[in-house]
């Protein structure tokens, strides 16, 4: 049988293009609202490719399985909110008490999480968001409630001369795609330093990891609080793009689709979370006119990747790519 | 505040956790096995309490409707096992967690489009209508029924896996697989029914509690929280444990609604956090 072995040239092509996944990620990033049915959809997409990029870092790189990541989004776009809507603060700094607030979840949250390990991890990092939910919901007068913060102001800042606004749907997606390079690269930074070679470490063997003299317990907490901060990022986002949260930012069935995404893109790899959540949402939105068990749908698919496609998409990509001698990793 | 008040209400608390002792033993019983975390448990209770409505508008006949439910759903969780489960037995625990979280969010919809999004009606079968008075406290007849028969279950559990062949296999394979395997046991088989079981007594935990609480799709979910507090507090992998804890976590979860209704659904949040603070693999807990 004739198997396909790349020759030198495609061999050089990739070693570029898949070693160094931002020359895959740019072109895409800029295109994509013109392949997605309607803008906003694209801006969905990248603010959930940040949320789930933070979530990587936690679930793909550490090995720690968090089933209530929606904790940290929803304190972002509380945070957020709140800060908008009942104190008028200026924008930028709704955003950045948005994401200290997701920070600060993550520091708490972490630190008392991180004192178990495996199932009894992922419930309690659970627990934690139901609280929050939970909170949301019945502190109406405050957030309010199942109706969710509405009225808030809306974004509308001058940058080089042009009016940057939720209203003006495609120079609003460049600039949170903007703000998305920029998390990339700072992940991508922290990832390929010795911190990012510990979380390795960590993930395949732990006790060995602690043995060679990494502080696991330091670095796990701070994977989590990494991984927060970029998930509250995401919650700042988001409110400001849709103006309004509800409690069900802050409920596991969130803390899912997060989880979804990561699976389904590929857990541990850069792309993933971006390759994910356009699937998931582009997915979600054509089923969503077809039909309202959509949750039916997700629920299927998780059980495929994990037992049939662990990798995720591009996980899948990657060894396909790999057994035709394209791509190897640096 | 009323003395009888409160009695009754730990009495209430005492019929909740005979219930979730039912379910906890069940996902317990996986556990130590299989050493699969069932996250969709919840939805075997959900189902039974499901095809429970429909069995009763079917035969009329709340009796047999216990009996052949939990056999229903005990089938549908064979199948669900040897599906779904068994592909992934090699692997990490957190995959196993994984698959069934996304069979919870499946099963959910499809109890919405089978049975519809709104609640079901379901009621106290006749026998059971009315209530007793106890010594001045006024206690519904239904509940010391729901005491009884599970009160019952757990004994009659207890005395299964520690006096029975197959309850001895079953200790078996949950302190040491492996060993069990090479004794020639076919242990593939005693799983799939291991874990058929565990799903047919959540079913029966959901059938009894039907006439209780509103039947809804979601309501698997909530359960299934409150199962893993009590197997948490309790350390997974321990029966006993586990029935303990679920009577002190539905005598919380009880007691606490009589401070503020909706108190019942966080306290035992915090019951979790607080116990594993202290004791990160649970009170009982023997394995990691």
């Amino acid at each position: 049988m004739n198997k396909y072995i790349a020759g030198k040239l495609e061999k050089r092509v990739s070693a570029v293009l898949l070693n160094r996944p931002v020359y895959i990620l740019l072109p895409f990033l800029i295109i994509l609202p013109f392949l997605t049915p309607y803008v906003s959809l694209a801006t969905q997409i990248i603010i959930y490719a940040i949320f789930a990029s933070g979530f990587n870092i936690l679930f793909g790189y550490t090995g720690l399985i968090s089933f209530g990541h929606a904790a940290y989004f929803g304190l972002g776009a509380y945070g957020a909110g709140l800060a908008l809507y009942h104190f008028s603060a200026p924008q930028w700094m709704a955003f950045f008490i948005g994401i200290t607030l997701a920070t600060s979840g993550g520091v708490v949250f972490g630190y008392i999480s991180l004192r178990t390990r495996g199932a009894y991890f992922a419930l309690i990092t659970l627990a934690f968001s139901q609280i929050l939910y939970f909170i949301a919901f019945t502190a109406y007068k405050v957030t309010g409630g199942d109706d969710g913060l509405r009225n808030i102001p809306i974004l509308d800042f001058k940058i080089f001369g042009l009016h940057v606004t939720p209203l003006k749907p495609l120079l609003f997606y460049y600039f949170i795609v903007l703000i998305a390079v920029l998390c990339v690269l700072i992940i991508w930074r922290l990832l390929n330093s010795p911190f990012g070679r510990s979380l390795t470490a960590i993930k395949e063997n732990e006790s060995r990891a602690l043995s060679c003299g990494i502080n696991v317990k330091g670095v796990k907490l701070f994977s989590f609080v990494l991984s927060s901060f970029f998930s509250g990022v995401a919650g700042a986002l988001i409110l400001m793009f849709q103006l309004f949260v509800h409690p069900e930012s802050l409920h596991w069935v969130t803390s899912g689709d997060v989880v979804v995404i990561t699976l389904l893109g590929g857990r541990g790899t850069f792309l993933g979370p971006f390759l994910g959540a356009g699937v998931y949402l582009i997915l979600r939105d054509w089923v969503s006119t077809v039909t309202e068990s959509w949750q039916l749908i997700v629920g299927i698919l998780f059980i495929l990747c994990v037992i049939y496609f662990p990798g995720g998409i591009w996980g899948s990509i990657s060894v396909f790519l790999t057994r035709t001698g394209l791509y190897r990793e640096d | 505040m009323d003395l009888t008040l409160i009695v009754g209400q730990i009495m209430v608390g005492l019929v909740l956790g005979g219930i979730l002792a039912l379910v906890a033993s069940g996902f317990s019983l996986v556990f130590g096995m299989m050493d699969i975390i069932n996250f969709a448990h919840g939805a075997f209770f959900t189902f039974g309490a499901y095809f429970g409505f429909t069995s009763l508008s079917i035969t009329g006949n709340f009796w047999i409707t216990l009996l052949i439910v939990p056999f229903a759903v005990g089938v549908v969780g064979c199948l669900t096992e040897f599906f779904i489960l068994r592909p992934l037995s090699g692997r990490d625990q957190v995959d196993s967690l994984l698959a069934t979280f996304g069979l919870t969010l499946a099963a959910t919809e499809i109890v919405r489009l089978v049975w519809g999004k709104e609640g079901i009606p379901f009621s106290t079968p006749d026998l059971l209508v009315g209530a007793s008075d106890l010594g001045g406290l006024i206690f519904p007849n239904y509940r010391l029924f729901v005491m009884a028969v599970t009160g019952a279950i757990i004994i009659g559990l207890w005395l299964f896996i520690e006096k029975t062949n197959l309850g001895s296999i079953i200790r078996a394979g949950t302190s040491d697989r492996l060993m069990t395997k090479s004794l020639g046991i076919d242990i593939s088989k005693v799983w799939t029914l291991v874990f058929g079981f565990g799903c047919a007594l959540a079913a029966l935990a959901g059938v009894l509690a039907a006439p209780m609480q509103s039947v809804y799709p979601e309501m698997g979910l909530a359960v299934i929280i409150e199962c893993f507090v009590i197997i948490v507090i309790a350390g997974l992998g321990s029966i006993i444990g586990s029935v303990i804890s679920s009577l002190i976590v539905g005598t919380t979860i009880s007691l606490a609604t009589l401070i503020y209704a909706p108190m019942g659904q966080v306290v035992i949040f915090m019951l979790m956090i607080l116990v594993l603070l202290i004791k990160p693999f649970g009170l009982f807990g023997i394995k990691e």
